[in-house]
This record gives structure tokens, sequence and C-alpha cells, in this order.
């Protein structure tokens, strides 16, 4: 009966040593039983190997046109053939490859935007939070204001000034969603700020950087993940719903939205060129919405303790 | 309680001053709103004469305080297309798009609740599974491509619903159950995770060291805790349904406010885009600022100001 | 003293995504009328979840009691409470067992009055009117030591000082005149003042009532001046069971001597470091067939990692659970 103060409060359970194994097993036998998830990883993986090897998948380029063959029906109704599975669009360019080609544009849209957002929103909220007082309501004033406007009105508004170019709708995005993020972190922020180990950190004497780096900003990587799950999820939404309104990438780039309003045209008697697009966004949305639950789950420990 | 409204109302103002500003600004990113209004064919002159009307040779500055004197007496200036004021061009399709976003939150509510409350108090049975497969549905299905399947499907083949318009009774119901999609998936997952989240709480164990009977713990200590962050859920989603109907009265050809903000761009007519923007967040602030007050008056820790 | 409460060999399990936490193994104890009774130990030894168990206010899932009887002695004789309908519970619950939980900030409903939440126990268990509850109500909260009760029964609880918390939860507590008082960790989360007026409210009401209570805590300092017996546990079992006076005078496991080996004594003047326990409480997702303290015993011989003891009389009424004490002699 030596050493350390005995505190019958204290559940020193919560720090067993875990090797970095055990906690990928760990991970791995959490993914396994959340059916939801695995499935959800594995919709987002197709799509993200459809995308990277469109160009292996299918021979055809997604912009070749065929005007004999247009608009030729998916390989399984009448007057299809399985040479071009999804059938052909009104210019005889093949769905299949446009399709594939579409995940493209989408996921480079979803990653660089939200990579902007929360670059930028990590830094703005992580200050507003850090520094507090005067620095977080000069930072937090606009934040609220754009969080407090209706989002795709002010996104079809901005869009439709600056034109159709992918840059600008990855600016668009990764700007325009960036508030959310820099509200996230401040939170987080504000909450790990004031958690006993950052306190004695500060009261031990260590620096601004150190603090933000050592402690902040590996607390905050839990939550920014699985926001930007969601939040790429819902780019790809806003893309292609700006790309059906003609607002998006240049009409010659073969990307979901615009796919759409194309098919729109032709909806009564061609309906698979309406058909496949969406499917393409509802499959991409659902997978990582379902991972994006996931990994909430797996990344805020209280919720994991609550479920079944 | 009176602070708290005040307090609110004060933001609510500086909210819409910040939104003028960028409604403001945002039309003059590009550096020249002509350019941006006008068809690439007219001529210098042509140009110039329009800068000269529009009043945007003058700096701008006075451009600016021109723009918010204007506009606190309600002038958002001339539409181009129709050579009239902007604003009652945009009041005029306020009452479809507010029936539409009515019985679309009517619909959602009907969806979300019940699923959301039977899931939230049954975890892991079939309705709970059937709920959770809404909500992934509501959150992945895009409208504009729903309401394209529902014209195939329900107008064109089975000629049960109009395909478009305004004109009939039965005409909002496809629309309005587009809109309802997304908002009851919200509705549904944010109803069933709080119900989750207060079933557990410290007080709900209190209720049944009493040794009241389910029904009374229930209603009494878990659904009237449920319904106040339910109430501003349900606020915050019916602006998002008044802002977000574009795709769908476009679709649709519903004579509201998103229909002419699809026709506004088309016809570059950035005054009346402008106007638009600016009126809808105002309706937005203004029932943001309703949900606050529904709050308040439901939760007495807000009442009795904490 | 007659009995009122029998409890034999209580099992209960969490199924959590961890594994299946063991967290009650084999508890047994009984409780006189009117008598106090202390469970002490550190979190996670089970005191809370064999009383909740007992109780029926285990969540389930993911909590389940798997085996055991809780034997409850009225003048018609026992009723197991494990064995009892949800209505059947619901009418003991309440009025015939009151609770008094650890955290008044989240034990009370936030929305609603707290004479409400009050009377709604009342109109419950003794069928009175909405207005006679209110009187009665009334009536509580000045006997729990709230003053201006009329105005006090329209506030909500966070217009409420922790304490004056606590004091509305005891009133809920003994609204319906039970039998039983569980306390859980009734001080716990208020200050330390604030710690001793509760602690003199529930032994006053006690007296006035006489009513048997169960204290659970972790502050064997508290237990003192508070219990007739002690229950000490320890990964899920009960280790050592003795009257106050005795558990103090001639502590026998190795686990009730480092806990009160923790504790600040005022009679001794040498400024003494405080001794402490080494190690922290097992894993209770391992199923184990040895002594649970056998990690943390200094004690433990080969014995202690064969088997797992039973609670055996070490004198007239004090029982304790350890090799080391008969084999060794302590």
């Amino acid at each position: 009966m030596v050493s350390k103060t005995f505190s019958p409060k204290a559940d020193s359970r919560l720090e067993i040593k875990t090797t970095f194994k055990d906690r990928l097993a760990f991970l791995a036998r959490l993914l396994w039983r959340d059916k939801g998830g695995t499935i959800g990883l594995i919709m987002f993986f197709i799509v993200v190997f459809a995308a990277v090897f469109a160009s292996v998948i299918t021979a055809r380029d997604p912009l070749d046109q065929d005007l004999i063959n247009s608009k030729m029906p998916p390989a399984w109704e009448e007057g299809g053939a399985w040479e071009q599975p999804f059938g052909t669009d009104s210019l005889g360019r093949d769905m299949f490859s446009r399709i594939l080609s579409g995940a493209r544009v989408s996921l480079t849209v979803g990653f660089f935007g939200v990579l902007i957002a929360a670059t930028l929103g990590l830094v703005i909220g992580a200050i507003a939070g850090y520094f507090g007082g005067r620095v977080d309501s000069i930072i937090m004033g606009p934040i609220n204001l754009i969080l407090a406007m209706p989002y795709l009105l002010f996104v079809v508004f901005i869009a439709a000034i600056l034109g159709r170019s992918l840059l600008n709708v990855i600016l668009i995005f990764g700007i325009t969603d960036s508030p959310i993020f820099a509200r996230v972190a401040r939170g987080e922020v504000l909450r790990i700020r004031e958690s006993a180990y950052v306190e004695s950190a500060i009261s031990a004497g260590a620096r601004s950087g150190r603090i933000i780096f050592d402690h902040i900003i590996p607390n905050l990587i839990g939550p920014l993940i699985t926001l930007a799950t969601f939040e790429m999820s819902a780019m790809i939404f806003y893309e292609a719903g700006l790309g059906f309104l003609g607002l998006s990438v240049p009409p010659d780039v073969p990307s979901w939205g615009n796919m759409l309003a194309e098919g729109r045209k032709y909806l009564v008697n061609d309906h698979w060129l309406t058909t496949f697009p969406g499917l393409a966004i509802m499959f991409t949305s659902m997978g990582m919405n379902l991972a994006g639950d996931w990994l909430r789950d797996v990344l805020d420990p209280r919720l994991r303790r609550s479920r079944k | 309680m009176l602070r708290y409204f005040v307090s609110k109302l004060l933001i609510s103002v500086v909210l819409l001053l910040g939104v003028l500003t960028l409604a403001f600004f945002m039309l003059r990113m590009t550096g020249d709103p002509v350019a941006l209004m006008m068809s690439r064919d007219a001529s210098p002159e042509e140009m110039e004469a329009f800068r000269e009307m529009m009043g945007f040779n003058r700096p701008v500055s006075v451009q600016f305080l021109d723009f918010l004197s204007k506009a606190a007496v309600g002038n958002f200036g001339n539409s181009l297309h129709y050579a009239t004021p902007a604003l009652p061009l945009v009041m005029e399709r306020l009452s479809a798009t507010v029936k539409l976003a009515v019985i679309g939150l009517l619909m959602a509510i009907l969806i979300g609740v019940p699923l959301g409350l039977t899931g939230g108090l049954n975890p892991g049975s079939p309705l709970d599974s059937l709920g959770r497969f809404w909500g992934l549905l509501g959150q992945s299905v895009p409208n504009f491509w729903l309401a394209l399947l529902l014209i195939l499907v329900f107008a064109v083949r089975l000629h049960w619903f109009p395909s478009f318009g305004a004109d009939q009774a039965k005409s909002v119901v496809l629309p309005a159950f587009v809109l309802s999609l997304a908002v009851s998936s919200q509705i549904l997952r944010m109803t069933r995770s709080t119900v989750l989240e207060v079933r557990g709480e410290d007080f709900v164990r209190t209720a049944r060291s009493k040794g009241l009977n389910q029904a009374t713990i229930y209603f009494k200590h878990i659904l009237r805790n449920v319904a106040i962050p339910l109430i501003s859920v349900i606020g915050v989603q019916f602006g998002y349904m008044l802002g977000g109907s574009i795709y769908i009265e476009t679709i649709f050809a519903w004579p509201g406010m998103g229909q002419l903000l699809s026709q506004a761009i088309g016809w570059r007519d950035f005054p009346l885009v402008q106007a638009l923007a600016i009126f809808t967040s105002v309706v937005v602030l203004a029932l943001n600022l309703a949900t606050d007050l529904a709050y308040a008056l439901l939760d007495p820790r807000i009442r009795y100001g904490k | 003293m007659a009995v009122i409460l029998e409890v034999k060999d209580l099992v209960t399990k969490f199924y959590t995504l961890d594994g299946v936490v063991n967290a009650v193994n084999g508890v047994s104890f009984t409780l006189d009328e009117g008598e106090t009774l202390a469970v002490v130990g550190e979190s996670g030894c089970g005191k809370s979840v064999s009383m909740m168990s007992v109780m029926g206010l285990i969540s389930s899932p993911p909590g389940k009691v798997e085996s055991g009887e809780a034997l409850y002695y009225t003048s018609q004789g026992a009723r197991d409470l494990l064995k009892l309908s949800a209505n059947e519970m619901n009418e003991v619950r309440g009025g015939q067992i009151g609770f008094v939980f650890q955290d008044p900030q989240t034990s009370l409903n936030p929305i609603l009055k707290v004479g409400e939440q009050i009377s709604e126990s009342l109109m419950k268990h003794l069928g009175i009117s909405a207005r006679d509850a209110r009187l009665r109500a009334l009536e509580l909260l000045a006997e729990v030591g709230i003053s201006d009760p009329e105005l006090r029964y329209n506030a909500y609880p966070f217009q409420m000082s922790g304490g004056m918390r606590q004091r509305v939860m005891i009133a809920i507590a003994v609204a319906c005149t039970p039998r039983i008082v569980i306390a859980d960790e009734p001080t716990t989360a208020l200050d330390v003042t604030i710690q001793a007026q509760i602690v003199n409210l529930l032994k006053q009401l006690r007296a006035k009532m006489g009513v048997a209570t169960i204290w659970i805590t972790h502050d064997l300092g508290l237990v003192a001046g508070l219990a007739d017996r002690v229950l000490v546990m320890y990964g899920g079992k009960i280790m050592e069971a003795a009257p106050v006076d005795l558990l103090y005078d001639n502590p026998c496991h190795p686990y009730t001597v480092g806990l009160l080996g923790a504790l600040p004594r005022l009679d001794i003047h040498e400024a003494k470091r405080l001794v402490s326990i080494d190690g922290a409480p097992p894993d209770a997702t391992i199923p184990i067939n040895h002594c649970p303290f056998a990690w943390r015993c200094i004690h433990a011989f080969e014995h202690c990692w064969n088997e797992n003891p039973v609670l055996t009389n070490v004198e007239e009424a004090h029982q304790v659970a350890c090799f080391h004490v008969f084999e060794k002699g302590g």
C-alpha cells in the first residue's frame, strides 16, 4: 500500500493502456456490429473506385457522340444492348461512362469543397473559441449571420452571379459551408479549453501554440471528420441541384446534375436519362450518410456507451 | 422573458442589416454588375446608358446608402424583366410558397413525429427499422429527382395528380410531398434521438421510482421534454422549406417565389433575384424569432429568465 | 427487530458493446425494520446497481437481473419484488419504498413545478384529489425545511439551489410514508456544508417516521455517525458485513482495512501520510473464479487465486469473505 492517494471515485479502468492494434481491432469489431456502417462504407468505396478507375472500367468516352444510336434504352429493356448497359443520351453518349464520370465531378466538388470549408472553419472556429471574449464576438457575428440565412437561396444567388465553372462551385461551397465547421470547432474548443487537463496545462505555463496542437487539435478531429462526411454528402447533393438549375459546372461536363437537367426534357419517353443520375446521387449520399452515422457513434464514446 | 425577447429581436435586426449588406455586395462581387445584367451583344453605349439608369456609376458608398435608405421603405428597385417595382412582384408569389410549405410541413410532422416517437420508445422494433429507413431515404433522395419520378409515375402513367400548375386542389399533393420528404426525415431523426436521450435522463428514473405508470411517464415526463426542442426544429425546417422550394416550384411550375427565382435567373433580372433573396431572408428571420418566442413560452427555464 | 427486506443471491449483468459487465455477482443481505444500513464501496463496485436491481430500476436493455430473490415482508407475508408485475411494482415503488438519488441537478424534471412532482406521487399512491395532494405537498415541503412552501411549490427546479432541490427529492421520497428509503449517495453532489444539513434532515426524518434506510455511499467517514450496520462491497460482491461499531473496532477484510486507512483521522495527531490502496478496480467484463480483490490485495496467496471466498461469520453478526482472515488469521 504505497504511492498515489486512494480516491474511491476515480474509475481507473478507463485508463487501461491500449495499443494501436487493439484499437484497430476494436474499431473493426464495432464496424462489423453496425451493419449500416459497413454497408455505407462499402457503398462509398464503390463510388470512389468508380471515380478513380472510370476509364479502366469502361473503354467508352463519356463525351463521344453517336447520333445514330441516340436515346438507346438500358440493356434490360427492349432495344437495349449490353455494350451500353445504361443506354445512351440524346446525343448518343454512353450513359454508363457518363455516370462514372459524374462520380468524378461529384467527389471532386465534395472533397475539395469540404477541404476548404473544414480548413477555413477549423481556423476561424478555433481562434474564436480559444481566445473568446471580443475576438469571439467579432468572428462569430458574420458566422451566425450566414448560418441564419436560407442557405440554398444564397448559394443559387452567388452561383448565378459568378457563372458556371468547377472552381467557382468548389469555392462557393467551400466558403459558404465553412461557418458550420467554424461553429462546431468553436464549440469543441470551448469545451476542451474548459476541461481540467487543458486548464492544468495552461496553469503549468504551456504556450498557446503547444496547447492548440497538443490538446485541442487532436480532440477536434473526431467531430470534424463526422461533420465532414455529412457535409460532403450535402455538397454532392447541392452540386447536383445547382447543375439541375444550370448553375454548376459548364454544360458539356458530364456531372449528375447536368445529366438530370438534360434528362428532364426527355422524362416522359426516355426515363433512364433521369433515373440513373438520380440513383447515382442517392447511392452516394446514402453510403456517406450511413458511414457518417457510424462514425458519429464510434467517435463519440458517450453515444457508444448508450447503444445496445 | 421580456429581456430575452428584446435581445432576440435586436439580434434579428442586426442580422437583417447583415443580409442587406451581403445582398448588396454580392451583386457587385464580379466587379461590374452591368455586365452581369445585360446580354453579351449589348453595345458600349447601351451599357453606359444602363449604368447611368441604375446608378452604378456613382461611388459604391453612395450606392450602398441609397440602397439601404430605399430598402428601409421597402423599395428594392425595379425588376428589369417586368419594369415594375420588384417587391410587389415577390409579395405576389408569397402566398403560393407559404401554402406549399405549410402543407408540406404538416405532412412532414404527420410522418416524422409518430415514427420518431415509436422508434425512440422502442428502439430495434420493426416500426423503428421502418422509421430509420425513412430517415435515411429522406437524407439521400434528391428532391428534384424524386419530383421527376413522381411526375412520371403518378401524373404521366397513372394520371392521379396533375404534373404541374396550381389550379386544382390536388395539385399541391405531389410538390408538398416532395418538399416534406427531407424535412420529415429531419423531424423523425431529431424526435427519435431526443426521445432516446430523455428516456435515459435521471428525472425519468425518479419518475419511475415514484411508481408512476408507463403512460404517465411517457406523456407527462418524456414527451413534454421532447416537445421543446422539437418546436425549434420544426420552426427552422419551416424556414428551410420557404427558402428551399426552388427546385420543386420550378419542376411543378408552382407559382411561388422559388419559381420566380429560377425565372429571374434565366432573365438575368438580378434586381429581382436580390429582392427575392432579401425578402425570403426576412421571412426566415421573422420565423426564427417566432420560434424563439414559442420556445420561451414552452420552456420555464427561459420563461423565468435563467 | 423484524426483517423487512431480504435479498438472496442477486446477480445482475449489463450486455454492452464492450462485453458483458458482471455488475452484481451474488449479493445477499437483510434489512430490519427501522434499521439504517450503509452500503460502502468504490464507484463501479455494484452498490447502486444492487439496489436498483431490487427495485426494478435497472434500464433494460442493457441491464438484466439474472437471478436471485428480493423478499419484501409485510403483515400479509413475503413477496418477491423481482417477480412482481409492472403494476404491482409500481404500487411498491414510491408508496412503500422511497428513493433519494445522487444528483438533484438532474433528478428532477426541469420543466415541471417541484410541487407537482411531489403531488403526482401522492395522488398515485394515496388516491387523493389534486387539492388534497397540494396541501399535503405543502406540509412536506415545510417538513423538509423549505421556507415559504406556498412560493416554492410553484418554483421550477432551476430556480432552487442544489441543497433545496435535494430537500425536494427527500420530500418526494418520504411523501407516502414509505417503510424503506433508499438514498443513493444523496450528498455526493452537494457542498460540504449542505451535506451536513441533508444528513441531519434524513436522520431526523428517520427518527420521526421510523423508516428503514439503505444509505449507499463511498464515504466511510460519513457512515460512522449514521448507520447501524455496514456492507462493504467490492467487484459486485459483499466483502464484509458488520454492525458499525464492530466494523470500526475490528475491520477484517484487507479492503475494509484499506478503506479505513484511507480516511483522514482527527484523533491521530502525528501528521501521517494518507494510506492508499494501490491499483484499480477489476475489469468487470471478465468473469472470474477467484477473489475479485486479489489483484490489489497485499495479503493475497494461492487460495485467493483459486477460489472465490464466500461470506462467513468471523464473530457474532460480523461476516467476512476472505481466505486470509480465516486461514492466516488476519
